[in-house]
């Protein structure tokens, strides 16, 4: 007679280590990001020859780790897309490394493009042009699991499966074409089409942006629901920042292609670091009449990444810049551990001449606002 | 604007739709709303009865085309109830020529903008999805063409070729290979931008697959109405060259050599002069009013 399994007292909640997909184990980040560099060239004069070049990801480093939710925020223009479109490998990095789960993307011995984009995928921002308009929407999300060698058939079953996933009757919308629904609907529709390959990370580049509140708020309950049912991992940028505080476990900031604080969503919001977060997140309308800020906390465009300011990119906007900010760039600070709380700022740092090294944030956040 | 509450945002799922099972092929849909449009419809039915008399010719037609007859030259309409529409200068049926004229006006008027937006299509299509330099080569090539008005291109290439239905069919192609490859490469490179381009490409899709998939449907419907326009200057065209004498060979029957013919009797028989005239206007008429009615039924989203 077989014994009856003992029950085990506290099941562990299942987390991504659990799924069978899994190879470097729990504590290995799914997605390590090492001195990614873009910088798209810009060709001029009669000859077209390479003039200058856009700075738009500048040495971006870090860790998603297995099951949390990543936030990336900053400013239109900031690298945030192109960042995004490096880690698909829709656009070639001029220099760094990807590593998916330990193994690293591309190279010889590494993670086919193939492989990773498998693992990997991306719901874009513009939720009409993601959606081919000759296609009914069944057949857009059973294309990625038929190039992979899916049958016809099977693929459309699958994508009718993935349409009830996202809230979607497959009845009603299976055959229906792109512009006969509602973004909304169009928006679940590309997030069934990410998950089609069954991807372990989901990279969602401003997904909810375009969308009204109240749909907005629904499609980030059916995402937080599909993270938890599916395992997934997702990277969430956008420049929302109470969507970011509501979703992210953690987050970081982008400034002019690079990383200026990273660490705890809530700690960041909490206490931020470096004076553009304070000032991005002071950026934010209060509800409170009261609380209203009467100046922007931030004056200006952000400088041209074709030519950034030498030294702390920030330093022309910051209030606190001094001379060696101009000098010396900042190093976003040794992370101790994948939740450490980094900031590229030399206020933060006691050894680099400035005069505010490390001042309460509250002190600096009143001297933003003014 | 005090106290309103927000209604619930409804469930998508919970939207009143048709239930809709099957596909509705895109083509299904042109299909119903071509049907509901009677102005084309009827311009359908009147290429329809010229294709058919052209396919039918031996039967239908009273005379031989290329019987003459001294007795019977340019004899009026209706002459002996035997000419329904009159004879030429050699005493040939106009009607039986009409009718086999029409044969070569739409093999003109259909073959060489087929030929042309296969080729160009295809040129504009890899144009615009390689773009960079390839797109360069191929489009500054074009527009060598474009340089030349295209009447003018049509007559200097049967000029140098040497004339007959052969050359004629040769430079219609090659006329109309540039306005399609542009048109086509417009289109590519409007869809190749979009996002689902970069999502079919993030989930593994070759190049190829790409472009089989998801570009070419995109591509094929401005292309199609483009080139059912075209047909109509084909035929005008064809006709053209056919009255400078660079088209078809003199016995042969066809509206523009009819016509060059013709224009001798003109104040003998007016009329009949003008027949072969009214039958390249009613044939080049028809194909541009559907390829209208066509361009509006496959305008789907308006």
């Amino acid at each position: 007679m077989v014994p009856e399994p003992v029950p085990r007292v506290a099941a562990p909640p299942p987390t991504a280590a659990d799924d069978p997909r899994d190879r470097g184990g729990r504590a290995q980040p799914l997605l390590i990001v090492e001195n990614l560099r873009k910088h798209f060239p810009i060709h001029g004069g009669v000859l077209g020859r390479k003039n200058a070049s856009i700075k738009a990801v500048d040495d971006v480093s870090f860790a998603v780790l297995k099951g949390e939710t990543m936030g990336v925020v900053g400013e239109s223009g900031c690298g945030k897309s192109t960042l995004a479109r490096i880690l698909m490998g829709l656009v070639p990095q001029d220099q760094g490394a990807i590593v998916f789960d330990g193994e690293l993307v591309g190279g010889e011995r590494g993670l086919s493009l193939r492989e990773l984009r498998r693992n990997m995928q991306i719901v874009f921002q513009d939720n009409d042009s993601s959606l081919n308009p000759r296609l009914p929407v069944v057949d857009s999300i059973a294309y990625g699991p038929r190039v992979h060698g899916m049958g016809r058939a099977e693929a459309r079953t699958l994508a009718r499966d993935l349409l009830r996933r996202v809230g979607l009757d497959p009845a009603l919308f299976a055959f229906r074409y792109p512009h006969e629904l509602s973004g909304g609907q169009k928006q679940r529709v590309n997030v069934a089409r990410a998950l089609a390959l069954n991807p372990r990370l989901v990279i969602l580049d401003e997904a909810v942006s375009a969308l009204d509140k109240s749909i907005e708020a629904q499609v980030l309950n059916l995402l937080r629901q599909l993270k938890q049912t599916l395992n997934l991992t997702y990277v969430f940028i956008s420049h929302d920042l109470n969507v970011v505080r509501c979703v992210s476990d953690r987050m970081l900031v982008m400034y002019l292609g690079q990383v200026v604080e990273l660490g705890p969503t809530d700690e960041i919001y909490r206490e931020p670091k470096h004076p553009y977060t304070q000032a991005l997140l002071e950026s934010r309308l209060a509800v409170d009449p009261r609380q209203r800020v009467e100046a922007a906390p931030l004056a200006g465009d952000p400088p041209n990444p074709v030519d950034p300011p030498s030294g702390c990119r920030f330093r022309t906007r910051c209030p606190f810049a001094e001379e060696v900010c101009a000098e010396k760039r900042p190093a976003l600070g040794e992370a101790s551990s994948h939740v450490a709380h980094i900031v590229a700022c030399h206020m933060a740092d006691p050894q680099s001449g400035h005069s505010r090294t490390a001042p309460s944030p509250q002190r600096a956040a009143a001297a933003l606002v003014g | 604007m005090s106290d309103t509450t927000l209604p619930l945002p409804r469930l998508a799922a919970a939207e009143e739709a048709p239930r809709r099972t099957r596909a509705r092929g895109y083509w299904r849909t042109v299909g119903r709303r071509l049907r509901r449009d009677h102005v084309t419809l009827f311009f359908v039915a009147v290429i329809a009865i010229i294709v058919l008399a052209a396919i039918f010719a031996p039967l239908i037609a009273p005379f031989d085309p290329s019987t003459t007859s001294i007795a019977n030259r340019l004899k009026p309409i209706g002459y002996k109830g035997l000419f329904i529409l009159g004879t030429d200068e050699l005493g040939r049926d106009v009607l039986s020529r009409l009718i086999y004229g029409g044969r070569i006006s739409l093999l003109m008027g259909l073959l060489p903008v087929g030929l042309a937006t296969c080729i160009g299509g295809f040129l504009g299509l890899i144009a615009g999805f390689a773009g960079g330099w390839v797109n360069t080569l191929i489009m500054r090539i074009m527009d060598v063409f474009y340089a030349f008005p295209s009447v003018l291109l049509a007559v200097a290439i049967s000029g140098t070729m040497g004339g007959g239905i052969g050359v004629s069919l040769v430079a219609l192609t090659l006329v109309f290979i540039p306005p399609l490859c542009r048109v086509s490469e417009a289109a590519t490179t409007q869809i190749r931008s979009r996002d689902f381009v970069d999502a079919a490409r993030a989930s593994g899709a070759s190049s190829l697959s790409i472009v089989l998939y998801h570009v070419l449907r995109n591509v094929l419907t401005p292309v199609l109405v483009y080139a059912s326009s075209l047909i109509s200057v084909a035929i005008l065209l064809a006709a053209g060259l056919s009255f400078l004498g660079l088209g078809v060979e003199p016995p042969t029957a066809d509206w523009g050599l009819m016509l060059s013919t013709l224009r001798q009797s003109i104040y003998v028989q007016p009329v009949i002069c003008a027949l072969p005239g009214a039958a390249i206007f009613i044939c080049s008429l028809s194909f541009n009013l559907v390829s209208d009615g066509l361009r509006q039924a496959m305008d789907i989203k308006a």
